[in-house]
């Protein structure tokens, strides 16, 4: 197995009063898909937002690579971010700037890279996703499946070491969201570390390594999926998909 | 200044106020008024935007510092503020500029001091006209940019961190190009009202739009024809601003962002 790429240790947050993660840890090893479920609030956002200190959190570590994001300090912590991409549950793309440029502006800006490489990159990116034609669109004319392809593209153009996903298919429609996994599935496939929550539970079932549960702040359960999902072991975590596929039907 | 309006009202004494001597003198009140409210606006713009990121993005104290700032100069009436500042800081302000002079202030600095206040580094009332009005569209200009900031949803803020843009990348990179569009329309508006706002600054001695048809008026006696030429005039300088500000909004505009077009605003 090899030294894990990205370790969460221990990791707690208070937000508003409320404690939203209560000592978390779990690691990834290089090639790892990992799924996060459980119910909303649960803190699955939370804990994505505190890997890569988006929020800081007020115990715990996260290392990367053996280097610990709380010794890089806030100074450097961006240097930190670089190596980690995020996709959004609503793609947060930058509604001034056409597919390409969003792309390649954390490329200019944080990578300092001339515009001309920059938009190579892009390009060869948003083809990667499909959208090689779309290149010169703004977010408002690209539809929810697409916008969300281009901010996957966006994060891979920083050639990041582990991809955090914060349910990427759960403000799309239902008839895009086939092409948005198809996207993430290529990537697990190619090698790339990834952590996602979601609620696409049948695509967690075929695709991941580990199945995570958290409810109420805790990691309660986690293991392979057909484990974990296996119905006769009446874990909280089949009972749920149980729940949710009678919801979604079966997928 | 002052040897500038004798001279011409001399010579238009004896012609009546309509010669070429007064409509240059009115032209050049109009290019005064033009350039201490573009010194103004520039002022308030600068200040508005660092306010309004503060307000938004900084910590919490530095927002209470805005607000307060805000609520002065959106409390004291301009002309208070002229008095205040011309009469009652001018001689301070003075000095403090001739120490930083003095002093071993980075030269870009300097020079930009220079620029505003003479080498002497001396107050002049129009110096002292931009400052004040300024000052005061800084407050006015860092709540609709505060305004637009808001409305931007702050995953994008978010997603630019994730990315390895520091906050302050974040917001010069992807919100103030993006606060700066949606804003042209009340922006405009901001500068509608500071210009004629700018007339104020006749009580403390700037020979700008204002002053000059009040100087004829009152040597003339055609009051009622210089007044409404003086009202003429303002209402060309703002139709002309606006359009071009509005012109500059459609040039600007993305789509999905600022969705409506001027022809909807105006």
């Amino acid at each position: 197995m090899g030294d894990p790429i990205l370790e969460v240790k221990n990791i707690s947050k208070t937000l508003g009063g409320k404690l939203i993660l209560n000592d978390v840890s779990l690691s990834l090893n290089k090639g790892d898909l990992k799924v996060l479920i459980g119910p909303s609030g649960g803190g699955k956002s939370t804990l994505l937002q505190c890997i890569n200190f988006l929020h800081y959190p007020d115990a715990g570590d996260v290392l990367l690579e053996g280097f610990s994001a709380r010794e890089m300090g806030r100074r450097n912590i961006s240097a930190f971010r670089q190596e980690i991409g995020m996709i959004f549950q609503d793609f947060n793309l930058f509604d001034h700037l056409t597919a390409e440029n969003n792309v390649a502006v954390a490329l200019r800006k944080v990578k300092k890279q001339p515009k001309k490489a920059a938009l190579e990159r892009a390009k060869i990116e948003l083809a990667r996703v499909g959208l090689a034609d779309k290149g010169g669109l703004y977010p408002a004319q690209l539809s929810g499946g697409q916008k969300q392809r281009v901010s996957i593209a966006r994060a891979l153009a920083m050639d990041p070491k582990v991809m955090l996903l914060d349910e990427p298919t759960s403000a799309l429609d239902p008839e895009l969201i086939g092409e948005v996994l198809k996207v993430i599935a290529d990537l697990s496939e190619s090698g790339m570390t990834m952590l996602m929550a979601t609620h696409q539970i049948g695509f967690a079932r075929h695709l991941t390594t580990e199945v995570i549960f958290m409810e109420a702040g805790r990691i309660t359960e986690a293991g392979p999926p057909a484990e974990l999902l296996n119905p006769d072991k009446r874990s909280r975590a089949a009972d749920f998909c149980a729940k949710l596929s009678e919801l979604m039907g079966s997928n | 200044m002052n040897s500038l309006s004798t001279l011409s009202l001399s010579s238009f004494f004896s012609t009546g106020p309509f010669t070429w001597d007064t409509v240059t003198f009115f032209l050049g009140g109009m290019g005064l008024t033009c350039l201490l409210i573009i010194g103004a606006l520039s002022l308030g713009l600068v200040l508005g935007l660092a306010m309004a990121s503060f307000q938004v993005y900084g910590p919490r104290w530095s927002g209470l510092l805005v607000s307060l700032y805000v609520w002065f100069f959106r409390g004291v009436p301009i002309l208070v503020l002229m008095f205040l500042f011309y009469f009652g800081l001018a001689s301070q302000l003075e000095s403090l500029i001739q120490s930083w002079l003095r002093s071993g202030l980075p030269a870009p600095l300097k020079s930009l001091l220079r620029f505003c206040f003479g080498a002497r580094g001396s107050v002049s009332p129009f110096a002292c006209a931009v400052l004040v009005l300024g000052l005061c569209s800084a407050a006015y200009q860092s709540q609709i940019f505060r305004g637009a900031m808001k409305s931007i949803p702050s995953g994008q803020f978010m997603a630019a961190k994730a990315l390895g843009m520091s906050s302050f990348q974040a917001v010069r990179v992807i919100i103030l190009p993006q606060v700066l569009r949606i804003s042209i329309p009340a922006w405009s508006n901001e500068y509608s009202i500071l210009l004629k706002d700018s007339g104020i600054a006749f009580v403390i001695g700037t020979m700008e739009t204002m002053a000059r048809f009040k100087a004829v008026a009152s040597s003339t006696y055609y009051y009622l024809s210089m007044y409404i030429l003086a009202g003429l005039a303002y209402f060309v300088i703002t139709w002309i601003g606006v359009r071009l500000l509005l012109a500059l909004y459609d040039r600007v505009r993305v789509p999905g962002l600022a969705e409506v077009q001027s022809a909807d605003i105006l």
